[in-house]
């Protein structure tokens, strides 16, 4: 999710509560997200037979798009917290980094074992059932490498806004959303391809 | 510190909210491997090369409106009545044209992509017109719902910063997949 630069109205005026001044901030990367988007359409587009046969992947599908931002949304919220308030360090020793690191694995642990147990359910009351064990694999194995790389994108991006004076607040979680949107599909289909 | 404590906390404090947006998601998901909207993909080559994009900007012209009435809130330039006021009805007008217009441009760009691969495709009109009906319906039910709920939650004491990203991703989640299958109906019979 792109937060726009927290709305910095000049005095009376309405300043960047225009509806015109809104389109043009918003839109160009709108575009340039789609594009980066087709990408992941395109490995869909690709395993179309893979998917269609196997529906019960395709259940996997919007929580793959979404869940990896969801989690970088977390982490670099926490990360830009602690570099606000000064207790941010980026040293490999920081006991709060790796508690905020261990956090998300455990939560993507937990939501990525509950979607392959789900989903396999979901699987046999709409099409022909997938073996178990095999769903639950691809569910967890891909849902924690986006979470891992999600922490990576977190960290790097956050380290790269400090560097370069930007709030992170602004530009890390839009970045690590986004990126997690357009690898969820890719990382499922990878994972997906080695298991069947 | 203690380690394990803080990671007791973290994880209490989110595993709610991602439990409500994994039920959102399975829901899309259900619809999406069911049989009728299986038969779609089939039928429209380009509509599953679409669905990542059409999934996916959603959460940045949404939560971006979502924040925006947020922040506002906050810094008192909008008033959680439903009364005309010149900003928000501004931020609700450039929220459709962002969800719109972009809606548009994905369908564009699926049925351009697959062009110039050289493979087969739906027509043009067939995409734009999914994308675009499905953009519509989308944009209405989040836009008037999100305005409903921040205001609402504001309203009530809660801090709207902290609900609109599992809000539009779950009501993005559920109303993208079923307006996006009820677009493809659409167009078949109109076109």
């Amino acid at each position: 999710m792109t937060e726009p630069a927290a709305a910095d109205t000049g005095g009376e005026g309405l300043g960047t509560w225009r509806t015109r001044t809104i389109v043009a901030t918003m839109f160009p990367l709108l575009v340039v997200l789609s594009v980066l988007e087709m990408g992941s359409g395109y490995v869909l587009e690709s395993l179309e037979a893979t998917y269609l046969d196997n529906p019960t992947l395709l259940v996997l599908v919007p929580v793959m798009i979404g869940m990896g931002g969801n989690l970088g949304a977390i982490f670099s919220a926490r990360l830009s917290t602690r570099l606000h308030l000064g207790t941010l360090s980026f040293a490999p020793r920081d006991e709060a980094l790796w508690a905020n690191v261990a956090a998300i694995m455990c939560l993507a642990t937990t939501v990525f074992a509950a979607l392959g147990v789900a989903a396999w359910v979901v699987g046999r009351t709409i099409a022909s059932p997938m073996g178990f064990a095999d769903l639950v694999v691809i569910s967890l194995v891909s849902g924690l490498l986006l979470a891992a790389l999600a922490v990576c994108i977190s960290v790097a991006a956050t380290y790269l806004s400090y560097r370069r004076g930007l709030d992170p607040d602004d530009t890390t979680i839009p970045v690590v959303t986004n990126v997690c949107d357009i690898l969820g599909v890719i990382v499922l289909s990878a994972v997906a391809t080695l298991v069947l | 510190m203690d380690v394990g404590a803080e990671v007791r906390r973290v994880y209490r404090e989110s595993v709610g909210i991602l439990s409500v947006s994994l039920l959102g998601g399975l829901f899309a998901g259900a619809v999406l491997g069911s049989e009728p909207m299986r038969e779609a993909f089939r039928q429209y080559p380009g509509l599953l090369l679409l669905l990542p994009a059409f999934l996916a900007t959603r959460g940045n012209v949404y939560g971006a409106f979502g924040a925006r009435l947020s922040s506002g809130l906050h810094q008192g330039l909008i008033r959680p009545e439903l009364a005309y006021d010149e900003r928000l009805v501004n931020a609700v007008v450039a929220s459709f044209v962002n969800g719109i217009g972009i809606s548009v441009v994905i369908g564009v760009l699926s049925w351009a992509v697959l062009q110039a691969l050289g493979r087969e495709s739906a027509r043009l009109v067939e995409l734009v017109g999914i994308t675009l009906v499905s953009g519509v319906l989308t944009s209405v039910v989040l836009v008037f719902g999100l305005v409903g709920l921040v205001f609402g939650s504001y309203e009530f004491g809660l801090d709207p910063d902290n609900l609109i990203g599992p809000i539009v991703t779950t009501l993005g989640d559920v109303f993208g997949v079923v307006f996006l299958y009820l677009a493809v109906v659409i167009v078949g019979v109109m076109l």
